[in-house]
């Protein structure tokens, strides 16, 4: 919910806008509009070295550096969370590097970069959503060449694709793959939407806003328009079945959203509570209970651990 | 089966001085044949004379430096194989065509299993439904006389009689009209080999395939193949009807190779 007021005046004189420079934001901008003109292709781009590690997202914040304005209003999430070292970090960076306000709220951000999630409130055409993606390539599990795997896609041979889901269902009675599930984009290309979990599959087809996906390390740009068609793969006898839990969660009761596990204490305590941490407390604040979120002696156990 | 069966007197394949050269060095010159629906050509010769490169050009394994290939479709229109696409070629060859390697591995995917080696192709052309590939995978197993109870093991658990086995089956799945095969016998035990050979040759007899076979074992060729080309310093020297070939060859150089090899 933190809006951070501007500061136009401590950036300026240390960086260009959003660290990287016009020329670079502008070949990035051009891999995007590939990107979206071709949707769910992996377009190469001349990945730069940023100022933090591969793993935080360099990808994602290439991207977000590229479309990033001055108006824009950024949401950070990591695994669900806009908390987590990494999420502020990525956050401050742009805070630094652009002055733009940044926000907690799914509602609220215009740009949000994420990590692993989906936010559970629906998004809007106004917005845009930027992945970070560690391996674009979906085909690389059972075919490790890259000539090879570029020639499945442009002649759209994918029956491998399959090959790994029957493998599968033949060891474990049904499709095992719960993150980094594969999909075919638009009738034409198989895509890994990086590793989120299959519940959040769903959210992509037919969503209003604009998704785009960045990987630093392995130079690849995607993209989906929005308003795309976004099918998990599947077998006919075996159809995608996005995760589904037993209980709603256990601050706020919500119903059908992904849950973390979370222990509670060493005797195997445990409960079950939103990943996206910012649904979680909006609807809190609309005054929704979970079972937990009632019991005081609950709540002090959680704020001491 | 109408168009098929009008197709049966029209070659499926022919080549027409198919020419390799590797730089200056000869792989194969000038050579010119077809074959047939259900026929068996066998391709002999020694080391280094040419049979692989001649294989891989008319399988679009290489691209040939002149001459043409051709292959008839299930249409009934012979096209030069080296005008299609690249998606049409690629196409052929994982559904009207089979390619046995020697080397089991080549040819197999290794790290995934039996099964679904056996089905890759069934995906590969949509078949979207698990037990059915499943149950189609499961007979196929049966008929390369591999259990079913191995359908989720991983080839690297296999003998190399079974990899080969199952290498064939992998091929066969989809019904091709036309097989080539590089020494499909060379890497086995001898027991091993006939017992493969057996197979192969009540295989290619029931589903009616066509096989081009590469082989420096005489007796390969004459257990399988109907007809026999014999190859040397890249050039076709002798060609005709295998036990011809063989009981009665015209050219010195086959008869010295029938004579060193074959002695029954
Ligand atoms: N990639 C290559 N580059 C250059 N020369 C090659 C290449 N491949 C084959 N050759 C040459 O072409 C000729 C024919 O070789 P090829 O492999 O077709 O023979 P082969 O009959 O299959 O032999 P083998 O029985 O040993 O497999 C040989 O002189 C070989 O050295
Ligand atoms: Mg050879
Ligand atoms: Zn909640």
């Amino acid at each position: 919910m933190s809006t951070s007021p501007k500061n136009t005046q401590s950036f300026n004189e240390h960086y260009n806008f959003a660290y990287l420079d016009e020329q670079t934001k502008r070949m990035i901008r051009r891999a995007i509009l590939k990107g979206i003109a071709i949707p769910g292709y992996q377009v190469p781009f001349a990945s730069r070295e940023m100022p933090m590690p591969y793993g935080w997202g360099t990808g994602g914040v290439q991207l977000t550096a590229a479309v990033i304005g001055d108006k824009d209003i950024l949401k950070v999430i990591d695994q669900g969370s806009d908390d987590t070292t990494n999420a502020v970090a990525l956050r401050d960076f742009f805070k630094q590097t652009t002055g733009v306000s940044t926000t907690t709220s799914t509602k609220e951000a215009t740009l949000i970069q994420t990590r692993h999630r989906i936010p559970e409130a629906p998004l809007n055409g106004d917005q845009v959503l930027i992945y970070q993606v560690p391996i674009p390539e979906p085909l690389r599990f059972l075919e490790p060449r890259e000539t090879e795997t570029r020639k499945m896609h442009a002649l759209e041979e994918y029956g491998l694709m399959h090959v790994k889901l029957y493998e599968d269902i033949a060891h474990f009675g049904h499709i095992s793959t719960t993150y980094a599930y594969p999909v075919m984009v638009n009738s034409r290309y198989v895509m890994d939407p990086s590793p989120i979990p299959k519940f959040d599959n769903p959210k992509m087809h037919q969503m209003p806003a604009l998704q785009l996906f960045g990987a630093g390390r392995e130079k690849r740009i995607y993209a989906i328009p929005p308003y795309t068609d976004v099918v998990s793969l599947d077998f006919e006898d075996h159809p995608f079945t996005p995760q589904e839990f037993s209980e709603p969660c256990a601050l706020c009761a919500a119903e059908n959203v992904y849950l973390d596990e979370v222990i509670l204490d060493d005797k195997g305590s445990r409960m079950f509570v939103c990943s996206d941490s910012d649904y979680c407390e909006g609807r809190r604040a609309q005054g929704h209970k979970g079972h937990m979120a009632a019991d005081p002696v609950h709540s002090n156990e959680l704020s001491e651990a | 089966m109408e168009p098929l069966d009008n197709n049966r007197d029209l070659p499926l394949l022919r080549a027409s001085q198919t020419t390799k050269y590797y730089g200056a060095r000869i792989g194969c010159k000038d050579v010119s044949f077809e074959v047939y629906p259900g026929e068996v050509l066998a391709i002999v010769g020694e080391s280094g004379s040419g049979k692989s490169t001649l294989l891989n050009c008319l399988s679009t394994r290489l691209a040939p430096t002149t001459g043409t290939v051709e292959y008839r479709g299930r249409d009934g229109v012979m096209r030069n194989l080296y005008e299609m696409s690249e998606a049409e070629r690629r196409t052929l060859m994982r559904t009207d065509w089979g390619y046995v390697h020697q080397h089991p591995s080549d040819g197999l995917r290794m790290s995934v299993s039996a099964g679904a080696n056996v089905g890759e192709r069934l995906m590969a052309v949509g078949n979207r439904h698990y037990a059915n590939i499943r149950s189609t995978a499961t007979d196929w197993l049966e008929r390369v006389e591999i259990d079913c109870d191995r359908i989720d093991d991983q080839p690297r658990a296999f003998s190399g009689g079974m990899r080969q086995r199952l290498q064939i089956a992998r091929n066969l799945v989809t019904a091709p009209r036309l097989v080539f095969m590089d020494e499909p016998t060379g890497g086995l035990d001898v027991s091993v080999q006939a017992r493969l050979l057996d197979l192969l040759r009540s295989l290619v007899a029931d589903l009616g395939l066509a096989v081009i076979i590469v082989t420096h074992d005489l007796a390969v060729a004459r257990l399988l193949s109907h007809r026999t080309l014999v190859m040397r310093h890249g050039n076709v020297i002798e060609h005709g009807l295998t036990d011809q070939v063989l009981d009665d060859p015209q050219q010195s150089y086959t008869q010295l190779l029938v004579s060193s090899i074959l002695q029954p």
